[in-house]
């Protein structure tokens, strides 16, 4: 196999199968991250995983070297959930969004700064929602928009790459990443106002774990 | 002073400012009206803020298991 390819120096370049765990196995952490966000649930995203590493082994001697691993993965992981979760998802995905002003929730936000002050907007934020209710939050867009929102916000994929990843323009991406993201926003406000309307959360609420996570 | 339609252009590309999408012409002119605009800067550093708060709150851990059996599928066949 290798005199094959020192014989062949277009080859040569190509990805070493058996380094491929070594160089794949450290993002296994930010895919499961985003199957749990594309599935919403945890037995799928593991299935997912499991067949994104699964396929990407496979194909690894066609993986380019030089080109982005962490990229092409994502590719695969997008392309393996289309294909093969998408048609099972309870709810279908067609729906759009309602359109919410530019900076909804740092409008809101700024009256309730101002009244504590000596308070960072960090700090305001950090207490406004939990990290359950930023995954939901996340998880409720629909997916068009989920999925760029996903790989620019929490994963930090360049306009281009995430077009490549979702196959779509960058002007696609764009769109749906400012729209997703305001969404985003007021699905995060409508969270954290709920939250304060009710009375103090009772410790009962607070023992249930969610058997999902 | 309020600059409403330089703020209108710095908020309509607030984004692409902040992923470092634009050009450094596009970028050196809002970071221009940002150092002469406290409102706006206060804006996008709040949305810089929360999203690193959303990234930083939305990480989950791959269950050990899934892990260690992906590690065993792995293995060349040779």
């Amino acid at each position: 196999m290798n005199s094959a390819a020192q014989a062949c120096p277009t080859l040569a370049r190509m990805a070493d199968p058996s380094t491929f765990a070594d160089d794949a196995m450290p993002f296994m952490d930010a895919l499961y991250t985003a199957a749990l966000r594309m599935t919403r649930n945890s037995a799928d995203a593991e299935d997912l995983v499991q067949e994104t590493y699964l396929r990407a082994f496979r194909g690894y001697g066609r993986f380019e070297e030089g080109t982005n691993l962490r990229a092409w993965l994502y590719r695969i992981l997008t392309n393996t959930f289309i294909n093969s979760y998408r048609s099972k998802q309870r709810r279908p995905d067609e729906s759009d969004l309602a359109d919410v002003e530019d900076l909804y929730l740092y409008r809101r936000l700024g009256g309730l700064e101002s009244s504590q002050r000596g308070r960072s907007a960090e700090d305001e934020l950090m207490d406004l929602v939990t990290d359950g209710e930023v995954k939901a939050a996340v998880e409720a867009l629909p997916e068009r928009f989920r999925m760029p929102v996903l790989l620019a916000d929490i994963e930090g994929f360049a306009y281009k790459e995430i077009a490549e990843i979702l196959d779509v323009p960058i002007g696609t991406v764009m769109s749906r990443l400012h729209r997703g993201r305001k969404a985003l926003q007021k699905a995060l406000w409508d969270f954290a106002a709920e939250r304060r309307l009710l009375p103090t959360p009772s410790a009962a609420g607070a023992a249930t774990d969610d058997p999902g996570r | 002073m309020s600059m409403p339609d330089k703020c209108d252009d710095a908020i309509a590309q607030l984004y692409e400012f902040l992923d470092g999408e634009l050009d450094d012409a596009a970028r050196a002119r809002i970071e221009a009206h940002l150092r002469e605009c406290s409102p706006c800067l206060e804006a996008f550093d709040f949305e810089a803020d929360l999203r690193r708060i959303v990234s930083s709150r939305c990480r989950d851990r791959v269950p050990e298991e899934l892990r260690e059996r992906i590690r065993g599928l792995l293995q060349p066949s040779d």
